[in-house]
């Protein structure tokens, strides 16, 4: 019975995703494809931040590793020649080419395994002092990518990226991100990396290799955020490492926390609202008629009115929307509330 | 192959300059239920420690059959076959009972984690297989019907079965249990030994146990040592113990100096 439903739900979701294109306009399609690709980061950073329980803050890093691989290996080596301003570029930049699907999986394996490297001196730290270790990660990730101009072209950033990336692969990429992450959680690794959030030292007491459970949580992570920033970088068809600063994490961060750490649909439904609500509220900005009162154009209004949601949201529901727990569960534990309460 | 599940050879651990284990040596028989008591700060859990390879002694050795598994990885220790419950119960608090034992099982589940990400079939036999398994420690337990309850909702004496019963899934030879009956009432206490009695004889396992309950003890232990400030002061039946003077000085105080 379930199954069905599962079936059903994606089926329509592909459809949704495919004959999206002649649905909406091009301004619906965009936020669409933004809340999408945010969808896959949160997703994957819900699994070591949230699922795993420890407290990284190296997402920018992964997703700039991943979309500057990415592009670099879509736009073709005459306009490469064009763009880099500041230095030729390196040999190996103008040689490397794939196409998009190729290259968002190169993008991502990349990542993999810088992940895969870092795991080795991080996993070393628990708790806040895995926290500083990572985010050093991240800027440094950021400096790399301004400093060596021959593969970056430094802060000038990469533009007229084959914008390959629409709505479609967006979709169908964030839902096999869903998918994955569920499938992870719902099997004895992911048991096991709840059990290093609950309590790392019982869980290698009971012959958890929690190194490698860590690290497993981490690639994975770290996989699905290189996709993630190379869909980015074919969608914003440019990239500057700017665009890859602490900020994104944070804003991560935020979709995770209000999602429930450690819950998949959570995360997806933190995505839509805040991803979403960013450019609902933006009617804020303009000059409203309140009671025959012009109040101004107050441009940021938008964001004073966002981050009030956001707290209030976080005072009503501490561990987040979903808690730890999925969609279905909190479905149950309703029924069993309204069962109890009609009694 | 050895009498003796676990021994223990001249063990010294320093903690700075403190010693919390002078020259302990102590044989645990196969098949039997091995007592570890003595007064609080005895050192009782530095030796489980020690055997679990959490800490790693200044001096001696610990041998697991003929095995030397003196600072063994914790985890590693597990797979040679030994398994501990904690002073403390520390359950996973998020998860439930059901996922918690399945925690015990995770070496039993022998898929891969491609084989997970793509639900082949090995992650569905392996997955069926330990769940029945688990299924069943329950039924020993006789905590089955809260499978799906959350681990810290159950009261505090299920708690502790639960965590016996999470030891006993990752399939040890010798179980180490840090004070089963505390905080337990005399029923609550007696269900244990019941269970305890049983499981050692289905499951083949050797015991050793820390405890304060002497009634608790006197029932559960072919042998106790006695531990005081790191030294042993006596080993033998649980029966004698109590009857001796210097175990009698280690927990009321030493009358003839006061």
């Amino acid at each position: 019975m379930k199954k069905v439903i599962y079936l059903i739900l994606t089926l329509a979701y592909l459809a949704f995703v495919y004959y999206a294109k002649d649905m909406f306009d091009a301004y619906t399609l965009s936020i669409l494809s933004n809340i999408g690709i945010f969808a896959i980061l949160a997703l994957s950073y819900n699994l070591i931040n949230g699922t795993t329980g420890q407290f990284s803050l190296e997402p920018n890093g992964f997703v700039a590793i991943g979309a500057y691989i990415t592009a670099l290996l879509l736009i073709p080596a005459e306009t490469k020649l064009d763009m880099f301003a500041l230095t030729d570029p390196a040999p190996i930049v103008l040689k490397m080419h794939a196409d998009f699907l190729p290259a968002l999986l190169i993008g991502g394996v990349a990542a993999a395994f810088v992940a895969l490297l870092l795991s080795f001196p991080v996993f070393r730290v628990r708790g806040d002092y895995l926290a500083i270790v990572t985010l050093g990660f991240g800027f440094i990730i950021r400096i790399l990518a301004i400093n060596n101009p021959e593969y970056t072209n430094g802060a000038m950033g990469l533009n007229d990226i084959p914008s390959y990336a629409d709505f479609t692969w967006i979709g169908t990429i964030a839902l096999i991100t869903f998918v994955t992450m569920l499938h992870i959680v719902y099997s004895k690794f992911g048991r096991g990396m709840k059990a290093i959030r609950d309590d790392e030292d019982a869980a290698i007491a009971m012959g958890l290799n929690t190194f490698k459970l860590k690290t497993f949580a981490f690639m994975t992570s770290a996989f699905f955020e290189g996709v993630g920033g190379g869909l980015l970088a074919s969608f914003l068809t440019t990239i500057t490492p700017d665009q890859f600063s602490f900020l994104l994490t944070f804003q991560l961060l935020i979709i995770i926390v209000l999602g429930g750490l450690g819950s998949m649909s959570g995360t997806l439904v933190a995505t839509i609202l805040v991803m979403g609500g960013m450019e609902w509220l933006r009617f804020l900005d303009e000059d409203m008629v309140i009671f025959g009162i012009h109040t101004g154009a107050h441009p940021g209004m938008r964001m004073v009115v966002f981050s009030i949601l956001l707290i209030l949201m976080m005072l009503f529901a501490r561990r987040g929307l979903f808690g730890d727990k999925e969609l279905p569960e909190i479905i149950e534990e309703l029924k069993e509330k309204f069962k109890k309460s009609s009694k | 192959m050895s009498r003796y599940i676990l021994r223990v050879e001249n063990l010294t651990m320093d903690f700075g300059g403190v010693r919390a284990i002078d020259n302990l040596t102590f044989k645990v028989p196969k098949g039997s239920t091995y007592g570890l008591i003595g007064p609080n700060g005895a050192g009782k859990t530095t030796v489980f420690n020690i055997i679990t390879g959490n800490l790693k002694p200044t001096k001696g050795k610990v041998y697991l059959e003929d095995e030397d598994i003196t600072g063994i990885k914790p985890n590693k220790a597990v797979y040679k076959g030994i398994a501990r419950t904690f002073q403390n119960i520390r359950l996973f608090k998020s998860m439930s009972v059901l996922d918690n034992i399945l925690i015990g099982f995770d070496r039993a589940a022998k898929y891969t984690y491609f084989e997970a990400i793509f639900r082949l079939p090995r992650f569905f036999k392996y997955e069926k297989e330990i769940r029945q398994k688990a299924y069943e420690l329950m039924e020993i337990f006789g905590i089955r019907e809260f499978a799906k309850y959350n681990a810290t909702a159950l009261s505090y004496g299920n708690q502790r079965k639960v965590e016996i019963a999470r030891a006993l899934a990752t399939n040890p030879k010798l179980l180490l249990l840090d004070e089963p009956a505390a905080g337990m009432n005399p029923k609550e206490t007696d269900e244990l030994a019941d269970i305890i009695f049983k499981i050692k004889k289905d499951f083949n396992l050797s015991i050793l146990l820390i405890e304060h309950d002497m009634k608790f003890v006197n029932k559960m232990c072919d042998l106790v040592t006695v531990l005081d400030y790191g030294e042993k002061i006596f080993e033998g039946k649980p029966s004698e113990a109590i009857r001796d003077p210097k175990v009698i000085a280690a927990y009321l105080g030493d009358f003839t100096h006061a």
